[in-house]
């Protein structure tokens, strides 16, 4: 059965399903048993699943990563959980010399099931520190892959993909999504890793994005609409293994491009996205793609600073209306006063 | 340095027991004469961390391991492999880059691996293995697979982060590990009284993080053994994990097979006095003394081990390398 619930639940319901339905499942992090566990996404999961299962760790994110990767290799499934993405820094190493060379350089004889979810800050003072999208980061390794579901429903099958998978997963998660609903069958499913969705069709730009982009994506979509302008957005989901064909095919049917992303612009996901454009659709092309993302700056604190920061809506409207030759200014519908929460209803601090 | 075994007193192996830690030892130092013999050949095109003089720490801990024990290396692994059973002809092969190797020719010598004879990995990132390693004791526990993990590093990991973070965790868990540091006094070409507080030891380090530690003569195979006897068992036993450092020396250059004292950073007169104290040939004489072995018994040795090795670098050198697809195959799971 199929009802409406939050993505961060969705993502508790599926780390749940996969305790449950395998042993050598266990869910790690700082606070993960804790009273707020993790904005929810694993709160009380130790009353049922126990502290053998739903545990703890030493401020060790470093060493307990390559713990974790040594765990997967020998028949664990486990998942790791960071409260920010600027965390799981602290644990490149064993992510990036190892986990994700784990099964290439000993010849295939090695596998890494882990999934090492993290979590994306933005607004409310997150700041340069705990604010980061560093997925491009995480995309430029052969043998990680990158997911960054954007509705309840991927989020969860993502997940419960992701844990079965034989491949170390990093499970990139935008904090405004957590309290996004969605509909999400109560059953376990997966969603396959490694293929877009077209969230909106249309015939005029493909607006490809990820994520939290793929949700202003859409709002973008209605601005255009309004203005005339029939937009397809092409929502990732998955960053690598890149769906390189959904991305080429939408652009040889719109022949337009305008890619969003939560991370910095310059050297990040939306430049692979156009060179896979360009690549492969360059005979479709009407017009040069366009790249909505954030500014080479560190993440300010203050909402002052932070309004210029982050690009909205209206910025993935106006540039894909300029794919078509056309300068519109659009309006944003009224959303208070502060611009660093997703809604009016969201309060700090988190 | 003549540091005192703490555990088990003079107690010495039986007879065939010290033939087998000669053999073994003997059987790594020729393989790595071999290498050393052929590296400027240029073939073995990757690099390699040659452990002459290092032969007594693996040998002795080995001999307290069973095959499903695993075993845990760093960058100068070819003892720790060798040791614990690892296919000799594969790590030939491997280090030649051949489709025969270990790992397909995509690890070479800084990433054998022999699941079979329970040696899991090895990697030249200081301290990188150790946390994995842990993490196999942790799933080991929880899974109720009986089996005793091995770590290796050298003194440079334990300047780490990441060593201490995993020596922490097992503590807290009492995990059944055994971590061996061999101490060479080296980190490349940066001498420990430039890393290290002076007049210090690695084995300091395991009491803050929840495990007894000691330390001991790495050119003495015995002692190794000895030590080795009481740390196995214990992690075996459900006593936890237990730091051991050995004291012991590298003869040749940090990586590849020359002579360097040319450099500068240590003298030809130190190295000198470690080579008066060959953990081979001091233990050969010793077992000639005690009468546990004889000159036809030891000539008879080195004819097995000279065929044995001959033909793991014949039958390397024939290997086939890699076909050009082999290089897009296993980035993921299938």
């Amino acid at each position: 059965m199929t009802r409406e619930i939050k993505y961060f639940e969705a993502l508790r319901e599926a780390q749940a399903q996969c305790l449950e339905s395998d042993r050598d499942v266990v869910v790690m992090g700082l606070g993960v048993p804790g009273p707020t566990g993790v904005f929810g996404t694993t709160k009380n999961l130790i009353d049922d699943y126990g502290p053998d299962r739903v545990l703890d760790m030493p401020s060790s994110e470093n060493a307990m990563t390559g713990m974790l990767l040594g765990a997967s290799s020998n028949g664990m499934r486990p998942i790791m959980v960071h409260m920010r993405v600027d965390f799981a820094v602290l644990s490149m190493e064993p992510l990036v010399n190892q986990a994700a060379k784990w099964h290439y350089m000993y010849g295939g004889k090695m596998r890494a099931p882990l999934t090492v979810r993290m979590i994306i800050g933005q607004g409310w003072g997150q700041g340069p520190q705990h604010s980061q999208a560093l997925q491009a980061w995480f995309a430029h390794i052969p043998g990680l892959k990158v997911i960054m579901p954007t509705t309840a429903h991927d989020a969860k099958g993502m997940l419960i993909s992701a844990v079965r998978d034989d491949a170390p997963v990093i499970s990139i998660e935008h904090r405004w999504l957590y309290g996004v609903s969605g509909a999400v069958p109560e059953e376990m499913y997966e969603t396959p890793i490694g293929k877009a969705r077209i969230m909106r069709p249309g015939k005029d730009v493909t607006i490809v994005a990820a994520s939290y982009a793929s949700l202003l994506a859409l709002r973008a979509a209605e601005m255009l609409a309004d203005a005339g302008i029939d937009a397809e957005v092409l929502d990732l989901r998955t960053i690598t293994p890149l769906d390189r064909e959904s991305i080429v095919a939408s652009v040889r049917k719109t022949g337009r491009l305008v890619v969003a992303d939560t991370g910095t612009a310059e050297f990040g996901i939306s430049a692979e996205i156009v060179c896979a454009a360009v690549e492969g659709a360059s005979e479709s092309l009407k017009s040069a793609p366009r790249r909505v993302g954030l500014p080479s700056v560190p993440t300010p604190t203050s909402p002052a600073l932070s309004e210029h920061f982050y690009p909205r809506a209206i910025h993935i409207a106006e540039a894909a209306a300029a794919t078509l030759g056309a300068k519109l200014q659009f309006t944003e519908p009224e959303t208070g006063k502060w611009h660093d929460v997703p809604d009016p209803s969201f309060t700090g601090p988190y | 340095m003549t540091p005192k075994a703490a555990i088990g007193g003079n107690t010495r192996p039986e007879i065939d027991v010290r033939r087998e830690l000669y053999r073994s030892m003997l059987r790594t130092r020729r393989v790595e004469e071999a290498i050393v013999d052929r590296y400027t050949e240029q073939e073995m095109r990757c690099p390699v961390h040659i452990c002459i003089g290092q032969e007594a720490p693996p040998t002795g801990i080995s001999a307290h391991l069973q095959k499903q024990d695993h075993v845990y290396s760093a960058h100068r692994s070819h003892g720790h492999y060798l040791a614990k059973g690892g296919d000799m002809p594969a790590m030939i092969a491997e280090i030649y880059g051949k489709s025969d190797g270990c790992a397909v020719g995509k690890g070479g010598s800084q990433h054998l691996i022999d699941l079979d004879a329970g040696f899991i990995c090895s990697a030249p990132i200081l301290a990188s293995t150790i946390s994995v390693g842990v993490g196999d004791a942790w799933a080991a526990r929880r899974r109720g697979e009986d089996r005793v993990i091995v770590i290796y590093f050298g003194d440079g990991s334990t300047e780490e982060g990441a060593f201490h973070e995993a020596l922490n965790f097992a503590g807290v868990n009492k995990l059944p590990i055994v971590f061996v540091c061999e101490n060479n006094l080296y980190s490349v070409h940066t001498s420990l009284e430039t890393r290290q507080p002076e007049n210090q030891t690695v084995r300091r380090l395991g009491p803050p993080n929840g495990m007894e530690s000691f330390d001991g003569d790495g050119n003495d195979v015995e002692a190794v053994w000895r030590l080795a006897d009481y740390a196995v068992n214990k992690a075996r036993n459900g006593g936890g994990p237990t730091l051991l450092e050995f004291h012991t020396y590298r003869w040749m250059e940090h990586c590849g097979p020359l002579d360097d004292t040319h450099l500068g950073y240590r003298s030809a007169e130190e190295l000198e006095s470690w080579k008066a104290r060959c953990p081979v040939d001091t233990y050969r004489d010793r077992l000639i003394q005690d009468g546990s072995v004889d000159q036809a018994w030891l000539e008879s040795e080195e004819e097995t081990l000279h065929k044995e090795i001959e033909a793991a670098f014949t039958a390397a050198q024939n290997s086939p390398f890699p076909e050009a697809e082999e290089l897009f195959r296993h980035v993921y799971p299938e």
